[in-house]
């Protein structure tokens, strides 16, 4: 196993070497012609109690890869542990009795929320789904989920359409609870909402996790917020994790170029940082999952890349405790190569 | 506000709004989109404006140049000086000339705001012909140009490809190239890089910030990122409930600001370098309902200094020294206090 003895905590969460590949069917007879390799050979634990960051621009693989976790897709390779059940290979019908313990909470809450069932009906549906409760027992238990994260029971009976985008979010935040879950994947929950309520359901889920113990996989793009809610950060670039690390340790010090990047592109909210901060400025966009690079799949942009780099694809592996990174300037076997190629 | 007097003393504002009202008329009732807004815009500045969804940034700025349909939208009162001409009384002739021709302007959203049926060239040479009077090879040598200059590699053959063609990124460089292709004294950006990836974004600020310095013009640069702000503007014009409720220069604004809610906005947000707060300051509630003209401070329900003037009366803009200025009535008092 890739955690150090050292963790107090047990892992809640096994990921190991997931793949999702979605295939490209082409030409007359829609043969197979390829795949869009959104995750490519991603391993990392999420230990009980903690919230994993997960970070990355856009057609990183991030998403997929939260949702292949909980097995809302067929993953292509790899394996997934939830609780100790392995459940990667396990079929739809088995994996039902194990979804109350795994939740998830979606981007948008006007999409995900049935704008035909009133709020009480929307939180109530898992509990009709996997429980036995009477109607009355329901009734109660929607009741108490809508004081939890704040919602007013006198609106049980209104439609989502009568809510704004975080009311709306805390439906779907209520609706994830219902079941007493272990773990939640949090899909970019915040990322449609305005700066001023962001806060509000930010705090919501932290004081939930202090409440429940909950564990979070918390997926989004916005590094200032991940690095407020996480305690570890797992970056992805290209269906890969490039780096993960403990949170100080990854904003202080990020060692892959690409984290590098990532968090000096930021924009600082203070002018005077803003114009002393050094700046690297990535050229080029990311390339497309169908058809990624030869070698390691960030060195079309890279701005430290050397020659082994386009050659052969470094391997993801502890450099310090507790951190790793898939880079070759981190490689202990072959460093006097990489020297040797970058003058 | 007496006219351009948020400008520094001595310099000509290329644009001057004055006492804008917008008002949509909806099933029900009406929406004040824009509560008498009024701020000048200087030779070669950049004027940001932030503000939440729904605080009447984008309506400000589409009300200038006549974009808004109408009906539903109203354009109520209020002048809009643009090189000695009110463009609100403009007739739709002359206002074309002026729409992307002098006043350029980049939607938020790149994926949308180009034709996808029609080449990237043809869409850059449209406004040169238009506007210009160039002949087609002129206009085609000069939407090269332009794409160079925005830095798009090969961009003579690039002419021929479609917008889908293109990634986000060298989409919203297109949008940014139609938008310069006329040599404008205004360029309006509405949130330009709300869409984009952090990295594709810092590409665009920088490409901006070059641009700036090589053609002079001026530009107003809408968003929601107080951090995209911090890095690019000279001045800022903050909105909420339709107002400007504090407008100050960049500096002074995010070291000493006056304002209730732009001092809430600044803590709420979590930082990527520093101390980590433990929890995140909140804004408590919601924005206003802007159903009727105000009559009261539009963010006396979720401030915390509130006192019961605010919700009397609607606190007007006070200078506040340094070309600061704010509409709250306890930042007036304190500034007298102190």
């Amino acid at each position: 196993m890739l955690d150090n003895a050292a963790k107090p905590s047990k892992p809640l969460v096994q990921v190991r070497d997931l793949q999702m590949h979605f295939p490209i069917y082409s030409g007359l007879f829609r043969r197979q012609t390829g795949a869009v390799k959104a995750v490519d050979g991603v391993t990392f634990d999420v230990m009980e109690g903690e919230t994993l960051g997960l970070v990355g621009e856009s057609g990183c693989g991030k998403s997929t890869c939260g949702r292949a976790i909980l097995r809302l897709y067929d993953i292509t390779g790899g394996e997934v542990a939830i609780d100790g059940a392995r459940i990667g290979k396990m079929s739809q019908g088995d994996l039902r009795p194990l979804r109350p313990a795994m939740q998830m909470v979606f981007q948008d809450p006007q999409a995900s929320l049935n704008p035909r069932m009133t709020v009480e009906a929307i939180i109530r549906e898992p509990l009709d789904e996997h429980t036995k409760l009477t109607a009355a027992e329901k009734e109660k238990k929607v009741g108490e989920l809508m004081d939890t994260v704040g919602l007013n029971r006198r609106f049980a009976k209104r439609y989502p359409h009568a809510f704004s985008g975080g009311q709306r979010q805390r439906i779907g935040i209520a609706r994830a609870l219902a079941l007493n879950p272990k773990f939640i994947v949090c899909d970019e929950p915040i990322a449609a909402l305005d700066v001023s309520i962001q806060a509000q359901v930010v705090n919501l889920l932290e004081d939930l996790q202090e409440q429940f113990g909950l564990t979070y996989l918390f997926i989004s793009h916005d590094l200032s917020m991940v690095r407020h809610i996480a305690t570890r950060i797992a970056v992805m670039y290209l269906g890969k994790v490039v780096e993960l690390a403990p949170r100080g340790p990854l904003y202080e010090e990020p060692l892959h170029p690409y984290t590098k990047a990532l968090l000096s592109a930021v924009p600082e909210p203070d002018p005077a940082l803003a114009q002393t901060r050094e700046r690297v400025v990535l050229q080029g966009d990311v390339p497309s999952p169908a058809n990624p690079p030869k070698g390691c799949n960030f060195c079309t942009r890279c701005p430290a890349v050397m020659d082994v780099c386009r050659q052969i694809e470094p391997t993801y592996q502890e450099v310090r405790p507790g951190r790793f990174v898939a880079c070759h300037l981190y490689e202990s076997t072959g460093t006097a190569d990489a020297t040797a190629g970058h003058p | 506000m007496p006219d351009g007097a948020d400008l520094p003393a001595g310099t000509t504002p290329v644009l001057d709004v004055q006492h804008l009202k917008t008002v949509f008329r909806v099933r029900g009732g009406e929406v004040h989109a824009v509560n008498d807004v009024s701020f000048a815009l200087g030779a070669g500045e950049l004027l940001g404006v932030v503000g939440e969804s729904g605080s009447g940034k984008s309506v400000t700025m589409m009300s200038l140049l006549g974009l808004l349909p109408s009906p539903p939208a109203d354009v109520r009162g209020g002048t809009v000086t643009f090189e000695g001409e009110d463009l609100l009384q403009l007739p739709l002739d002359k206002l074309r000339k002026v729409r992307g021709g002098r006043i350029g302007f980049v939607f938020q959203d790149p994926m949308t705001s180009l034709n996808p049926v029609f080449t990237i060239g043809y869409q850059i040479m449209e406004p040169l012909q238009e506007h210009m009077g160039l002949n087609k090879s002129a206009a085609r040598a000069r939407a090269q140009e332009l794409l160079e200059l925005v830095g798009i590699p090969g961009a003579a053959q690039r002419l021929n490809d479609y917008p889908h063609q293109f990634s986000g990124g060298m989409r919203q460089r297109v949008m940014i190239a139609i938008a310069l292709a006329c040599d404008p004294k205004v360029l309006i950006a509405d949130e330009p890089t709300t869409a984009l990836d952090v990295t594709i974004q810092a590409q665009i600020i920088e490409l901006m910030k070059d641009l700036r310095d090589k053609l002079g013009m001026a530009v107003i640069w809408i968003t929601h990122d107080l951090g995209v702000i911090a890095g690019i503007a000279d001045r800022v014009v903050v909105m909420y409930g339709g107002q400007i409720v504090e407008h100050a220069p960049v500096k002074e604004l995010f070291r000493n600001p006056q304002h209730p809610y732009t001092r809430a906005l600044l803590t709420t947000i979590p930082k990527i370098s520093g101390e980590r707060a433990r929890r995140l300051t909140v804004i408590q509630g919601q924005p206003p309902i802007l159903g009727d003209a105000p009559t009261a401070c539009p963010f006396r329900d979720r401030c915390d200094v509130a006192i019961p003037r605010c919700s009397r009366e609607n606190p007007p803009r006070y200078d506040l020294g340094h070309n600061h200025d704010a509409a709250c009535f306890v930042a007036k008092g304190s500034q007298h206090a102190g």
